[in-house]
């Protein structure tokens, strides 16, 4: 398999209505940036990946089609991926794949969602067999599965809400978060309503217009790098049905599957010891300690010891969402890419306010449906 | 570049492509992935990877893919990816990641269900939404623009039109050309029927294609290319991209035998076969192509599995399959499949 680096990142300006932009205006804002950051332009692409959340959201049925244009897609292959709320997370995956197999040299990633041209909570409530239909959205969804992480843990009712202020706090260090809330604090999060019992108001993600795009490279391209490129040590995906008797919603296997694949690919043996900084998918506050155990960086039901210590902190052993998160930032297609983005970001030095003194070994991770589908990868300051 | 890992497509099974099913989405995946499996008598436990192919907008409900995955059984949990495309560039993705050299098996399958909706309503949706959507021009009626300005360059006529129509719906006594326009150029034997269905295909990387099948098709050369969104920033006359996908997928350097053109109205079939610069002795969609039966999202994927069916058969020794995409034949993709490795 061959070498992939990721020479350019870019992303847009995160808002709950950018009406300033079209859609592919919005694409183009974060394609321009990560061109601009690789110093190089569209004519340099061999090919582009698009990945979104459904095409409800914006009520267009595969807009890549349109996009071809203001991608620079024009003669050249252009593919567009749909996995659920892993998709940003599985974009980036599927143009990793083209330059790991040496059919593409230069891959063009880009991931959107344009939240304020629907309601996205609709398309989010689908009808499930045997449940009744009053989902009300994704946290209708996952409302339960948190009451029995809290359940089965033990954990104290802070968790959430420590998570809830430390994400926002960092989002504070991120030029392109969507929310900015310098007076957040514990209190405030527990006095915002409760909307879907144990998730309070500020325990959950915005609903965002934004776009991310990440600029995949061979080993030669990463080489001959404009800026410091990071290097791609292991891509996994994994996925599982969305119910049966016996499945285990709080801690999925196919994630535990799909992080031990990520960690063998990247010679990992110690996660905990060996991952400098990690941007976990956390669209409420509680999937922080949740994924935590799911990824084997804490024992089972003691993942939320790591929050609460401040091990997860910007300033903490293991900063988690550093760039604020999908608390702070929410354009569903592109979610998942910009976790991915952000691990590449820190690897490479190029953080900003929210750079983890010293980061070599990042991992970005995404999941979408009901906890089913996986994408992760794991990137290194240096080639492996 | 380090030489390529061979792949080959091992198996193909479809449902029939009925003008409305009563099977649901997950119940017609089980139908063809099933079929496909026991062909090449492959256990689903040993699939390396599976990705498939389908829209949102046939099912008219979100996340319709999550549900068919069903089908697949997926636990315990497997590698597996989705596109929003036609199944044909679902293919693509496993081809790729067949590469790798770390699986050596692989599933696609597509589904679609455009009796669900009124397809000239719901393509709609897939225009440009600033500048074309608004002006909620049908599927039918775009086709027929570009079917206006292939006749207008003098390249073919009505009759053209119709021969293909003849030939592919094997109409009996030809298609009338005194038959009504649907959209002037076009006739109902020019536009494609409204179908359902599922289709699925085993592909297989070196000595485990040739242990799981007699005679795989392996395939040659595979790419795909798009083209400018907006109707009049290209020839509507010309297949660019199908031109330039076929030189990267190493069309011309042998004949073809058979090939099977994703042609949903009839005028499209000349403009692709000009494009991939095949000559008057390959035969052209012997399944009747998308013409006889356009299941949409599995149309595409359909042409490459029936091009590898013609060599699984030993009917052929070098096929084509083409898919297309988005509005007059937007985007393309083109595969190559040869019997010997």
């Amino acid at each position: 398999m061959n070498r992939c680096a990721v020479v350019g990142i870019g992303q847009t300006r995160h808002a709950q209505k950018r009406t300033d932009v079209s859609i592919a205006g919005l694409c183009r804002e974060a394609a321009l940036r990560a061109l601009e950051d690789a110093e190089l332009t569209f004519r340099d692409i061999d090919a582009v990946v698009l990945g979104k959340a459904p095409d409800m959201f914006e009520g267009i049925m595969m807009p890549e089609l349109y996009l071809a244009d203001a991608l620079g897609a024009v003669g050249k292959p252009m593919i567009r991926v749909h996995t659920a709320g892993s998709v940003g997370g599985s974009t980036a995956l599927v143009a990793a794949h083209l330059v790991q197999a040496g059919v593409r040299k230069r891959v063009l990633a880009v991931a959107f969602e344009k939240q304020s041209e629907s309601d996205a909570m609709w398309a989010l409530s689908p009808k499930l067999p045997f449940q009744p239909p009053l989902m009300a959205g994704a946290g209708g969804y996952f409302a339960p599965i948190i009451r029995a992480y809290m359940k089965r843990s033990g954990a104290p009712d802070e968790v959430g809400m420590l998570v809830a202020v430390k994400d926002r706090l960092n989002a504070l260090k991120n030029p392109y978060a969507h929310l900015q809330m310098p007076d957040i604090t514990l209190d405030t999060v527990r006095a915002s309503p409760m909307l879907w019992d144990p998730i309070r108001y500020l325990e959950t993600c915005p609903s965002s217009d934004g776009a991310c795009a990440v600029v995949l490279t061979d080993e030669d391209g990463g080489r001959r790098a404009a800026r410091k490129p990071a290097w791609l040590w292991g891509a996994a995906m994994r996925s599982e049905p969305t119910m049966f008797s016996g499945r285990n919603l709080v801690d999925p296997r196919a994630g535990r599957d799909c992080a031990a694949d990520l960690y063998a690919q990247a010679g990992i043996t110690n996660p905990r010891q060996e991952i400098d900084v990690a941007e976990l998918y956390v669209p409420f506050s509680w999937f922080e300690p949740m994924w935590l155990e799911n990824l084997g960086f804490a024992e089972q039901n003691q993942g939320w010891r790591l929050t609460a210590d401040g091990v997860t902190a910007l300033d903490g052993d293991l900063p988690i969402n550093p760039s604020g998160g999908v608390m702070s930032s929410n354009p569903i297609g592109a979610s998942g890419l910009l976790r991915f983005a952000e691990a590449a970001l820190q690897v490479r030095g190029l953080a900003g306010a929210h750079q983890v003194d010293g980061a070599k070994v990042a991992m970005g991770h995404a999941y979408g449906g009901g906890s089913q589908y996986f994408a992760m990868w794991i990137v290194g300051s240096e080639p492996r | 570049m380090s030489a390529r890992r061979e792949v080959a497509i091992v198996s193909y099974a479809q449902t029939s492509f009925a003008p409305h099913t009563k099977l649901n989405d997950a119940e017609l995946v089980m139908e063809a992935v099933t079929a496909a499996l026991e062909r090449a008598q492959l256990p689903r436990k040993q699939i390396g990877f599976c990705v498939s192919g389908s829209s949102d907008y046939l099912t008219g409900m979100p996340f319709s893919f999550v549900g068919a995955l069903d089908a697949v059984g997926a636990w315990p949990p497997i590698q597996e990816s989705h596109v929003e495309m036609d199944g044909a560039w679902a293919l693509y993705e496993a081809w790729v990641r067949l590469l790798h050299g770390d699986i050596d098996t692989a599933l696609v399958y597509a589904f679609g269900r455009s009796s669900l909706g009124d397809l000239q309503d719901v393509l709609v949706a897939q225009l440009d939404p600033y500048y074309l959507a608004p002006l909620g021009v049908d599927p039918n009626s775009l086709a027929a623009l570009q079917a206006r300005a292939l006749l207008d360059t003098g390249r073919a006529s009505e009759r053209d039109f119709a021969e293909v129509a003849t030939r592919c719906k094997r109409t009996a006594g030809g298609a009338p050309l005194d038959a009504p326009y649907v959209v002037s150029p076009l006739r109902a034997h020019d536009c494609p029927p409204v179908n359902d269905g599922a289709a699925a295909i085993v592909l297989a990387a070196g000595d485990r294609a040739r242990a799981l099948c007699k005679r795989p098709a392996w395939i040659r050369g595979i790419d795909h290319r798009i083209e400018a969104h907006s109707l009049g920033a290209r020839d509507l006359t010309r297949s660019s991209s199908t031109t330039l996908a076929a030189v990267e997928a190493g069309v011309h350097t042998a004949p073809i035998e058979i090939a099977e053109l994703h042609a949903p109205y009839s005028h499209q079939e000349l403009i692709v076969k000009e494009a991939l610069q095949l000559g008057d002795g390959v035969r052209i969609n012997p399944s009747g192509g998308a013409l006889a039966a356009n299941p949409l999202m599995v149309a595409g994927l359909a042409r490459i599995g029936e091009a590898a069916q013609q060599i699984l058969d030993d009917n052929a020794r070098r096929t084509l399959g083409h898919a297309t995409s988005g509005p007059c034949l937007q985007q393309n993709l083109v595969c190559v499949m040869e019997a010997s490795s």
